[in-house]
């Protein structure tokens, strides 16, 4: 089942290479992973998305709680959260195709954030399924280059992790 | 007052009370040795090879509870490191490891001796810094000591760049540290221990299933109390031993690949599990579905939970400090009215007894050979089983288990997590200069003694009369007896030709070495051996070429499915 676990470790050096070490020395799954300092700069808080069956995803939550330099350790997945993605898109947009993209942009709630003579940059933000929507939804071949930073999880209400 | 960071490495140790450091100096180290020079609180000892410096630090630390120290310069000094310290995080051994780096501004750039320590060491520490700035020297090293020391315990690496050895600060080193990111919990969860109380009383066929963590937290008198209370069996793991006595009636003796048939029967059958800080590994348990096939409830004591539910489900968790735990489940055994099931006590040892009367431990003795095991025998009874004894890996390492009764913890110092060959004798080392009175006893073979004996140098240097009973059988033994078992005896490469005169050897180093070919001889050679006190014997014991080792449970096979001696 997919997880999404959330983190806050110590902003030192090399403590992202412990955590993804850990998960290549283990054989553990990472889909994506995404980490920046929180507003206290000696915190990084991170968003891993894996794979793994109760078993597995209970070891990866013990192991990751086991590195000194990891704080706390949330799986979001066992709660209310939410979840977003930030997708950059960058389209062939020439004759019909530039009122199109600019019409199937709004109805997915997007931007276009950089214009050229036959190309558009769509800025386009939510769950990573939609973000999956959006690419079926558009013709393939336009699509010159795209950039995922992978999701961001936060627990909905209640359900915070902090130091 | 100002200090370098040379100084302050080594006013460090003083102040964590260290008092020998094995280790090898080189370039990036230079400042630090020069100032362990200039004192004399803590001892160095020079030793051959860099791995046996880490070896021999871990011996020590195994023999004492205290943490290992070892010092290494960079690069091959760090890499030939590597093997002592993963060897130590497998056993879960307190140690600190402090390397050499090149200067702070040649990092990185390919300098001579350069290797990144932190990121070839990141899987096997239980954590490990670079020091950037000599401000943060202190502090970083008696992190590295708490760490080692606290929790699951664990090796540490400390990487001191040669300039912040030669850069001077202030030095205070902290009298206690706390780490935010980093609690470790002792007392076990109150709830759950009267869950695992009661689980124990009602018990029909119970089982207690001691590890590792029995020694490392000192467990030893709580785990037999226990025992004891309730008139349950007990077995050991390899890196158990000597956390219950081997000569108590209700040990069953070692488990797993090559335990006894009885501990490792009523390890299938029994109904109630109580492991303490065990951790069910493939050696111990073999194939997990096998071992699953019977229903029964497990209690796991562990300081780690993350071993807790990895290989076996569990159904009542306690995460704690054994010790704390062991004693707090007293208490509650104590408090409760009720006593075991005595009429389903009473079967349960009617039906170990029926298996224990197979004698799986059974060896054919000769006058004509001489049997491993019988040296074995032999050690334990001139030692009145009192010796600390360390091993190498392979068949002499079974032997050694089985035969020599361990009845105290730490006396049985062993690679078992890692199983790295060449151990023995660095082992040996930190365990005698622990222990100067206390008699030592390397059991190793021809084919692990070569990994390291360059140490006999520096057993040598240091007057380390510890005694190696190399079990000589010209084989790579435990392979050999795979081939013969799995590979349809084909033997390849694990025959030893060529193979040195140990005795001229171990006098080309300035020791005593004695042949031993013939079964009458043994006894007699091993008291000459330990009647030298203050002299390293090499004893070269020519054994059977072709003995095995019995029982054994095959890989990836369940523990009934055990194959025993052919006469059994």
């Amino acid at each position: 089942m997919r997880h999404i676990i959330s983190l806050l470790m110590e902003n030192e050096t090399g403590a992202l290479s412990r955590v993804a070490g850990l998960f290549s020395a283990r054989g553990y799954n990472i889909e994506s992973l995404t980490v920046a300092p929180t507003e206290d700069t000696t915190m990084s808080r991170m968003t891993i998305v894996t794979h793994g069956s109760d078993e597995v995803i209970e070891q990866i939550n013990k192991q990751l709680n086991k590195l000194v330099d990891v704080i706390a350790v949330m799986d979001l997945s066992d709660g209310e959260h939410i979840e977003r993605e930030l997708m950059l898109l960058k389209v062939r947009a020439e004759g019909d195709a530039r009122e199109e993209f600019k019409r199937i942009t709004d109805i997915f709630r997007g931007r276009i954030i950089d214009v050229s003579g036959t190309s558009y940059t769509i800025e386009l933000t939510g769950s990573g399924s939609k973000l999956d929507n959006f690419l079926k939804a558009i013709d393939h071949d336009l699509i010159i280059e795209t950039v995922r930073t992978g999701a961001s999880g936060i627990g909905c209400g209640e359900r915070i992790l902090k130091l | 007052m100002q200090l370098t960071g040379a100084e302050i490495t080594i006013k460090c140790l003083q102040e964590e009370g260290v008092e020998y450091v094995f280790g090898y100096p080189g370039g990036a180290v230079l400042f630090i040795y020069d100032a362990l020079f200039q004192q004399d609180k803590v001892k160095h000892v020079l030793v051959r090879h860099e791995q046996a410096a880490v070896h021999a630090a871990d011996g020590y630390s195994r023999s004492t509870d205290k943490v290992g120290v070892a010092l290494v310069t960079s690069g091959p000094g760090l890499t030939n490191a590597v093997t002592g310290i993963a060897t130590a995080y497998m056993d879960s051994i307190p140690m600190v490891v402090i390397s050499g780096q090149v200067p702070t501004s040649y990092i990185g750039e390919d300098a001579f001796q350069e290797v990144d320590a932190v990121g070839i060491t990141r899987p096997c520490v239980k954590h490990n810094f670079l020091v950037k700035d000599v401000k943060d020297l202190a502090i970083t090293l008696k992190k590295a000591f708490y760490l080692a020391k606290s929790g699951r315990p664990g090796p540490v690496l400390v990487d001191i760049p040669k300039d912040v050895s030669n850069q001077k600060t202030e030095f205070n080193y902290p009298e206690t540290v706390s780490i935010r990111s980093y609690s470790p919990v002792t007392q076990g969860d109150a709830e759950h221990i009267k869950q695992a109380a009661q689980l124990l009383l009602n018990a029909k066929r119970p089982m207690v299933y001691a590890g590792g963590g029995v020694i490392l937290s000192d467990a030893a008198q709580p785990l037999y109390d226990l025992v004891k209370l309730l008139g349950f069996p007990v077995t050991n793991t390899l890196m158990g031993l000597g956390g219950h006595p081997a000569t108590d009636k209700q040990n069953l003796g070692m488990l797993g690949m090559h335990g006894t048939y009885e501990a490792n029967l009523a390890m299938q059958d029994c109904d109630v599990l109580l492991a303490v800080g065990a951790r069910f590994d493939d050696r111990v348990i073999g194939n997990v579905g096998h071992f699953n096939s019977v229903p029964r409830k497990i209690i796991h004591i562990d300081i780690d939970p993350a071993s807790i539910s990895k290989r076996v489900k569990v159904d009542v968790p306690i995460v704690g400090d054994v010790k704390h735990v062991l004693v707090d489940l007293l208490k509650v055994l104590h408090a409760i009215k009720q006593k075991p099931d005595a009429v389903a006590l009473q079967a349960w040892w009617k039906q170990i007894d029926t298996w224990r009367s197979r004698k799986s431990l059974t060896y054919k003795n000769s006058d004509e050979v001489i049997k491993p095991q019988f040296v074995i025998e032999k050690l334990y009874e001139i030692t009145r089983g009192e010796a600390f004894v360390t091993s190498d890996v392979g068949q002499h390492q079974m032997w050694a288990a089985q035969y020599y009764k361990f009845d105290k913890p730490r006396q049985w110092i062993n690679s078992g997590g890692l199983g790295t060959m060449g151990f023995g004798l660095p082992a040996a080392m930190g365990v005698q200069l622990a222990h100067p009175n206390a008699t030592v006893a390397c059991v190793t073979g021809e084919g692990s003694i070569q990994m390291n004996i360059q140490e006999l140098s520096t057993c040598k240097q240091y007057n380390i009369p510890v005694k190696i009973i190399a079990l000589n059988n010209r084989y790579l033994g435990m392979v050999r007896q795979w081939q013969e078992f799995f590979h349809g005896n084909r033997y390849s490469h694990s025959y030893m030709d060529a193979l040195p005169d140990f005795v001229k050897l171990a006098q080309a180093y300035g020791h005593v070495g004695i042949l031993v070919e013939k079964p009458s001889d043994v006894e007699g050679a091993l008291k000459e051996a330990f009647a030298r006190k203050d002299e390293l014997v090499f004893l070269d014991f020519r054994t059977d070429s072709t003995e095995n080792v019995y029982p054994m449970v095959p890989g990836g096979k369940g523990l009934s499915e055990v194959i025993l001696a052919e006469d059994l």
